[in-house]
């Protein structure tokens, strides 16, 4: 073997290691973004003041051009006799829990997407359809997303939902903060038409100082927790409760950000493509040496 | 240069037969299947449903399918970056049916993706936080390199030997010209491809375990832990080389050959240290998360996880221990065939017996139309590998000695 060849060979595992950390720098400038304003604008669900007159359901499938029925058909009650969720024909549902503390009155708890501060859709989501609004909503870009359902199996709340039994264009489904009127200064649907105002549309950084203020006054009426100010690294819907969340089927979630773990890892094996690169230098010389050693046998052999 | 008895050649066989047959018809319901899937939806041929998004199709048509295909790298590792060449007759098996596995991975995504004719979006598309999106990547571009390191096979195969019917025959001598300027590029660039499919595969099959993590609460204790990727590739390098065995013993008794016993036994011997490792990480993360308590119930999820563990780890660890397994091809089959069962085993259960969502309201079983469209992918992988190593030269014929040039070595480093 002469120098020559040997050079060539060094020369080439250089030129696609310089091609493989080209490749770096894109990925971090393409991921999806995910704007924390300190002003972004959250919802204050207070689940005792709620009657469950599910008009909110109503008002949803209303402003997301979903088959909304008549409202006066929302009176019926057969629906809080079992655990809803929501899907794709209702963003939000409200269910009924037995009574709370100090309360003959049932609780009814309003479900729909918490819009976290570090939501697991934005991190998981294969082509970077999902992205967290400088105003607190999470929203995706229906025309990017492939279907792959892998927000579904992310998200710690178990909120987006798919249209199974479409074979073209199956949409993925979840609130989306009424976007395109919150982004005109206009209320969300549900919070505008409630008729008792369990829900209180504000700066997040204010509900939780309301929310604080009405757990003070009323040491009896609620338990003292503000679900949403710190589950999951906090997100934009926070809820106020006179019975443990857990009773009201809340997942019981810790207060890590649910991408952390996974994000961590990710970037740890990549890490500007260091660890790939060397892996490559690495097999690159040991295929090498291995080569070198067979030739240098079989030339003594000869 | 010594070739050994390495000698790849177009098996002599016909291609079928009353097991051929069946396959065929297994592989004929699977597609009936997948045209309800494309006419009608996900919703009308699976059990997936908001709570449960994935089922057997992601679990092992696509997880399961990019372990299994594990051989291609290991032995592409074992063969080419050490260098010993005493393994080069099992490289070619290795590295078709990685190819195939892949490219039956690819199309288990595409038909479980809702919205598949955008399939390509991940390419454009970036999203580098994202556990998927490295695997989907990472599995593209390394189909690809083993497309390009099956090509040699193709231009051994077809150059001098180019016979186009009819009016086509004229472009017998360009299509000649084009394969013998193919063969000449890539065995001086073979081994930038090579080097490439390890890194690559190292890559997402680690990256597939990250995949569940950000599942957190929702995947049962016993699997969810954040050295799943690092479980996950020491399973794929542990699987690798039953694989190869597995599937060459299945192909010579099928196609009526001898065993390649003197490789296998020697790749044999490789397997225990492979498996003892993955064994020690899997038990150790056991204790220092302390989920060994969860062990003591009795449900699905505590049996699955034994049977994985017993049967798809120790048992087979203790055999390959065995000199007396390492040389006989019954046993050493069965050793195999554990190990394959094993991982596929842990790769259903982590996308899908861990998988317990906190509002189901009655838990996953596939349907018939999933398992249909599984084991008709399967079937279709089987008469594809049966096709090609019928008409290409991929098996190796012991005994035999001629000056075939073996192909991938560092042709850059010449003499």
């Amino acid at each position: 073997m002469s120098g020559k060849s040997r050079r060539d060979f060094l020369k080439k595992t250089a030129i696609i290691g310089a091609g493989v950390t080209g490749l770096s720098a894109s990925p971090a400038k393409a991921a999806p973004k995910n704007i924390l304003s300190a002003d972004r604008m959250g919802v204050l669900v207070d689940t005792t003041v709620c009657v469950g007159c599910r008009n909110c359901e109503w008002a949803c499938k209303d402003a997301h051009d979903l088959p909304a029925g008549e409202l006066f058909s929302y009176e019926d009650r057969k629906p809080m006799e079992f655990r809803r969720r929501p899907d794709h024909t209702a963003l939000t549902v409200v269910n009924e829990y037995s009574r709370g503390k100090n309360s003959n009155l049932p609780v009814d708890v309003k479900v729909q997407c918490m819009h976290c501060d570090q939501p697991a859709c934005v991190s998981a989501c294969i082509v970077g359809a999902f992205s967290k609004q400088e105003n607190g909503a999470v929203i995706w870009d229906t025309d990017m997303c492939i279907g792959c359902r892998y927000c579904l199996a992310a998200c710690p709340f178990q909120i987006p939902a798919f249209e199974y039994d479409k074979a073209l264009d199956p949409l993925i489904m979840k609130c989306d903060f009424c976007f395109d009127r919150t982004k005109n200064g206009k209320l969300p649907a549900c919070v505008a038409i409630c008729p008792v105002e369990a829900l209180t549309y504000g700066p997040r950084s204010e509900l939780i100082k309301v929310a604080r203020n009405r757990i003070k006054r009323n040491p009896d009426r609620y338990v003292d927790h503000i679900l949403g100010e710190h589950e999951v690294g906090g997100t934009s819907w926070l809820y106020l409760s006179s019975k443990e969340f857990k009773e009201l089927e809340f997942p019981d979630l810790g207060n890590n950000p649910a991408p952390g773990v996974s994000e961590s890892i990710q970037h740890g094996i990549f890490a500007y493509f260091v660890p790939p690169v060397s892996l490559y230098a690495l097999l690159g010389g040991i295929m090498w040496i291995a080569k070198r050693r067979k030739e240098l046998k079989e030339e003594e052999h000869v | 240069m010594n070739h050994e008895s390495v000698n790849p050649v177009p098996i002599k066989h016909r291609f079928f037969t009353p097991g051929v047959i069946v396959l065929v018809i297994i592989a004929l319901n699977g597609l009936v299947f997948l045209m309800g899937r494309f006419f009608f939806g996900l919703g009308a041929v699976t059990n997936l449903n908001n709570q449960y998004p994935w089922g057997l199709w992601i679990g092992v048509d696509v997880a399961a399918g990019v372990a299994l295909a594990a051989g291609g790298f290991t032995t592409a590792a074992l063969g080419h970056v050490m260098h010993r060449e005493e393994y080069h007759a099992v490289i070619r098996p290795a590295l078709l049916t990685a190819m195939l596995g892949y490219t039956f991975v690819a199309f288990g995504v595409f038909v479980d993706i809702g919205r598949w004719y955008f399939i390509w979006h991940p390419l454009i598309m970036w999203n580098g936080n994202s556990a998927l999106f490295e695997v989907g990547i990472c599995v593209m571009i390394y189909m690809t390199v083993l497309y390009i390191e099956f090509l040699p096979i193709f231009t051994e195969r077809f150059i001098g030997k180019v016979n186009l019917p009819g009016l086509l025959s004229a472009l017998n001598k360009p299509a000649d010209k084009i394969l013998r300027f193919l063969d000449r590029g890539l065995s001086k660039t073979m081994f930038i491809f090579i080097i490439a499919g390890v890194v690559l595969s190292t890559l997402h099959q680690s990256s597939l375990g990250t995949l569940m993590v950000i599942a957190g609460p929702k995947m049962h204790p016993l699997w969810q832990t954040p050295v799943l990727p690092l479980l996950f590739l020491l399973s794929a390098v542990s699987v690798g080389f039953p694989m190869v065995i597995f599937e060459s013993l299945i192909a010579s008794r099928s196609l009526k050959l001898r065993p390649e016993m003197h490789v296998l036994s020697r790749l044999g011997s490789m397997i225990a240290p492979l498996l003892g490792i993955y064994l020690a990480f899997k038990i150790g993360d056991m204790v220092i998360r302390e989920t060994f308590v969860y062990l003591g119930e009795l449900n699905t999820a505590s049996v699955m996880f034994t049977i994985e563990i017993l049967f798809g780890v120790i048992i087979p660890l203790r055999m390959f221990l065995s000199p007396k397994v390492l040389k006989s091809p019954p046993l050493l089959f069965t050793a195999s065939a554990l190990v394959v069962f094993g991982v596929l085993l842990n790769r259903i259960n982590n996308f899908v017996v861990a998988y317990t969502p906190p509002y189901s309201a009655e838990s996953y079983f596939p349907s018939f139309g999933e398992i249909s469209v599984t084991v008709g992918f399967v079937a279709m992988l089987v008469l594809a590998y049966r096709f090609v190593v019928l008409n290409f030269p991929v098996i190796s014929l012991p005994g035999k000695q001629t000056a075939q040039p073996t192909k991938y070595s560092i042709r850059g480093v010449e003499k």
